[in-house]
């Protein structure tokens, strides 16, 4: 607009306008930099390594690039020639000669149950590269198995470079021998259950913690300084410990022979001692406790900022104190309820240690899952799926949260 | 108690005996009793933290008297609740709901009253039409004008037809202009509605042009409450006299009193006689206040036997456009300000010996300083 009223110095105007932006600019960015590039490669990297792998299917191509060569061909239907045959064959002796023929047994496996029995006695067996012509007999000789349509679609499938295998398979989703998208065999399709219940315990969690939060918040942003500040820190408490120090406290006091049950059978309220832990109330608790900090104190920054001169004006234009409080200050703190209760859930949904440990088996959440296929099996792919979908039901909240926090415009009007 | 018979006729509010402590060993109030008549502009003026803000929350209900009561009509309203009180008020910052358009929080008062609708949009509308921002119906607070939000503050607080609108220092925060045409604006409001307003302000030109009547607090108490006129005029002591106007003061001792005439005996020397006012009897100390623009400078004895005169030294000549102020210098008093009248001064020139003259009903002997 101003730019229209000097038109003739419109030009130069611009420019060192431009120039001097970008030297701020500059600046900015010399700030921010050290973090920049310590995020790349702390988060960035493994972030996209860890998105790469539930994706990438290098085990059979590099391990059997013959055979994948060979069946580039195939249509699926029926048996491949014999062609590919000779060429599983030379494939198995090198493999098996270099140690790698594991590998790809391994990734073949999760398609096809027993595959790696099939392959590795197959390869023990081929003493020497069968006659030329005589490849698929000798085979099919080995191992029936060779001679099953089912055999080869999975070297086919699993011939890279990228599969949608995990990716499904975290969903409880597979393909069938023609390619098809279809329910993963009842013994495989666990995901979809444990995702429910890491969304239900992330919930249930976010919940408890807005409860409970919500009034200590309050409480905290309506109190003398003093006092609030001695508040806040037994808020804070919790972080001074570590996380491991205070899960464990919460076995010690909800075991059955802990203080909770000792006390209740003691004053006679109970005959049995209850069970309070290794089920899904502990962790309920032992949870809610550890995140009812990051609940508080994006409410409190937020309350914080409410002047108390809205509740005065409400009651002064007649409102009896629980409509004020519903109409006026409620959606006030709006921002720090979205804040809080995203904080806590994206938190919630990635535990892992509290409810392995006062959990039971049917309260294991989707983060010990892929720690153990990180660390027992070493099923790089699937694990990185399972985080793959995580990460984006929490993108997806975020943007929600972001679409509905920008929505809404809660600043101003109290200008002093 | 026929104050009572009267206090049910014409008067809305009163305070009987009220104080208030906030920490249990200092009084912020200290005795208040004040009628607030019904359809009138009261005003409380006062340096900071002489008490105003809080008598308003009293009366608001947002702080509980310590001592005394407050009733509205015949009424204690000791135990009626703020919301209840059916009481307008507008806050210094304006409280402004940020979440909620300017509409939606002129609609507030109404909507938690179970207004219908569409008569909740139809009084909406005049309310901010009176205030001229129907345009802006559809905006939040924040963006809008200081003067702005201080309008829609206004037109929310009367929207309710309120008994009694409480206005705490509503135009602290405007400059000059504004603050001068919203004062017109708030005097329209209350004479076309028929209004009982109090105000509240440390501006004393404000609380001048403004009210109807006017209290002035000090330290607690009520110094004095009365017409803007009578207040300038007649103030009773000391405090009042110099935070209202300008105001000379020349200090003696009370020879005597007769029939409402003092004669002091000033410490500077010399003596004048005054309206007794607000002095125990002979032998007290006084403070005498004159009005700058009640006072004359004589070059020569004018023989008038009846006015008080001292001798004085002009030291200067200030030019104001429509007066000129003479400051003087005295032995009773080093800076004495007179207000000639606009071409009144020809002949004078600093440094020149004269006399002031003032006549003894201007002069009024008042509690020592
Ligand atoms: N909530 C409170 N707690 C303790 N003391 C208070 C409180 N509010 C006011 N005071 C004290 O009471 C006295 C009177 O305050 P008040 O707000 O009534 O003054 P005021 O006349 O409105 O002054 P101002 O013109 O500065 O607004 C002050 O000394 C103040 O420090
Ligand atoms: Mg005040």
């Amino acid at each position: 607009m101003t730019a229209a009223f000097v038109a003739g110095a419109d030009v130069p105007l611009k420019r060192r306008l431009k120039r001097a932006e970008r030297a701020r600019q500059f600046r900015a960015l010399g700030l921010v930099l050290p973090l920049l590039a310590f995020l790349l490669f702390t988060f960035v990297v493994p972030l996209a390594g860890m998105i790469w792998k539930s994706a990438d299917d290098w085990e059979v191509p590099q391990v059997m690039p013959q055979t994948v060569a060979a069946l580039e061909h195939w249509n699926g239907q029926g048996l491949p020639d014999e062609a590919a045959f000779a060429a599983l064959a030379a494939d198995m002796r090198t493999a098996r000669e270099a140690g790698t023929l594991a590998v790809a047994a391994k990734r073949l496996n999760y398609i096809v149950n027993g595959y790696r029995t099939t392959l590795l006695s197959t390869a023990r067996k081929l003493k020497e590269q069968p006659a030329p012509g005589t490849a698929k007999e000798t085979m099919i000789g080995l191992s029936p198995a060779w001679g099953e349509r089912e055999s080869w679609t999975a070297i086919k499938s699993a011939s890279g470079p990228v599969t949608s295998y995990y990716l499904l398979a975290a969903v409880d989703l597979t393909r069938n021998a023609d390619g098809a998208i279809v329910a993963a065999p009842p013994d495989q399709a666990i995901y979809r259950d444990v995702f429910i219940r890491t969304f239900t315990i992330g919930f249930g969690v976010t919940a408890l913690c807005l409860i409970l939060g919500f009034p200590v918040a309050y409480l905290l942003a309506n109190l003398p300084t003093g006092r609030s500040n001695l508040l806040m820190i037994f808020v804070l408490l919790p972080f001074w410990t570590s996380l491991l120090v205070r899960t464990c406290a919460w076995i010690v006091i909800l075991q059955s022979e802990g203080i909770v049950n000792g006390s209740l059978q003691w004053l006679g309220v109970i005959d049995e001692p209850m069970r309070l832990i290794y089920n899904r109330f502990g962790v309920y608790m032992a949870m809610t406790h550890v995140l009812l900090p990051f609940m508080i104190l994006p409410l409190y920054s937020v309350m914080r900022g409410i002047s108390p001169a809205y509740m005065r004006a409400a009651a002064s234009l007649g409102a009896p104190p629980a409509t004020a409080f519903l109409r006026i200050y409620l959606p006030q703190t709006i921002p720090g309820i979205g804040a809080g209760c995203l904080l806590v859930f994206i938190l919630a949904i990635g535990y892992y240690i509290t409810p392995a440990l006062v959990g039971g088996a049917a309260d294991q959440m989707i983060s010990s899952f892929i720690a153990f296929y990180t660390t027992e099996t070493v099923n790089w792919g699937l694990a990185s799926a399972l985080g793959a979908v995580l990460l984006l039901s929490t993108l997806v909240l975020a943007v929600v949260y972001g679409k509905l926090a920008l929505g809404r415009q809660t600043t101003g009007g109290l200008k002093n | 108690m026929d104050g009572g018979m009267i206090a049910t006729t014409d008067t809305l509010v009163r305070f009987t005996g009220v104080q208030k402590t906030y920490d249990g060993e200092h009084l912020v109030v200290k005795s208040l009793d004040l009628d607030i008549r019904k359809g009138e502009f009261l005003t409380l003026l006062g340096p900071s933290g002489s008490g105003k803000t809080t008598t308003l929350m009293m009366l608001a209900g947002f702080e509980v008297p310590t001592h005394g009561d407050i009733f509205i009509g015949d009424r204690p309203i000791k135990n009626v609740p703020p919301h209840k009180r059916d009481i307008g008020m507008v806050f210094q910052n304006y409280a402004l709901f940020p979440h909620l358009t300017i509409e939606e929080n002129v609609a507030f008062p109404l909507s938690v009253r179970g207004v219908s609708k569409a008569e909740t949009k139809e009084r909406v509308a005049a309310a901010l039409d009176m205030i001229k921002l129907g345009n802006l119906a559809g905006r939040r607070p924040g963006q809008l004008s200081g003067g702005q939000q201080q309008r829609v503050a206004l037109a929310r607080a009367l929207v309710f037809n309120p008994a009694l609108v409480l206005m705490d220092e509503p135009l602290g925060a405007l400059d000059k202009r504004l603050r001068e045409h919203m004062q017109l604006e708030i005097k329209r409001l209350h004479e076309t509605m028929g209004l009982t307003v109090v105000y509240v302000t440390h501006d004393q030109g404000e609380a001048l042009t403004m009210s109807d009547r006017i209290a002035v607090f000090n330290d607690g108490i009520v110094q004095q409450i009365d017409r803007p006129d009578a207040l300038y005029e007649r103030p009773v002591n000391s405090f009042v006299a110099n935070f209202i106007g300008e105001n000379n003061v020349l200090s003696g001792v009370v020879e005597n009193i007769e029939q409402g005439w003092a004669r002091v005996a000033l410490d500077a020397g010399g003596s004048v006689v005054a309206q007794a006012v607000n002095i125990g009897g002979a032998g007290n100390r006084t403070s005498l206040s004159l009005r700058p623009e009640r006072v004359a400078i004589e070059t020569g004895d004018s023989g008038d036997s009846t006015m008080n005169r001292l001798p004085a030294t002009l030291t200067d000549l200030i030019y104001l456009g429509d007066h000129t102020l003479a400051v003087l210098s005295t032995p009773a008093n080093p800076e004495f300000m007179v207000k000639l009248p606009a071409g009144s001064y020809a002949g004078l020139a600093p440094g020149q010996d004269v006399y002031i003259a003032f006549r003894p009903e201007d002069c009024r002997a008042l509690d020592p300083v």
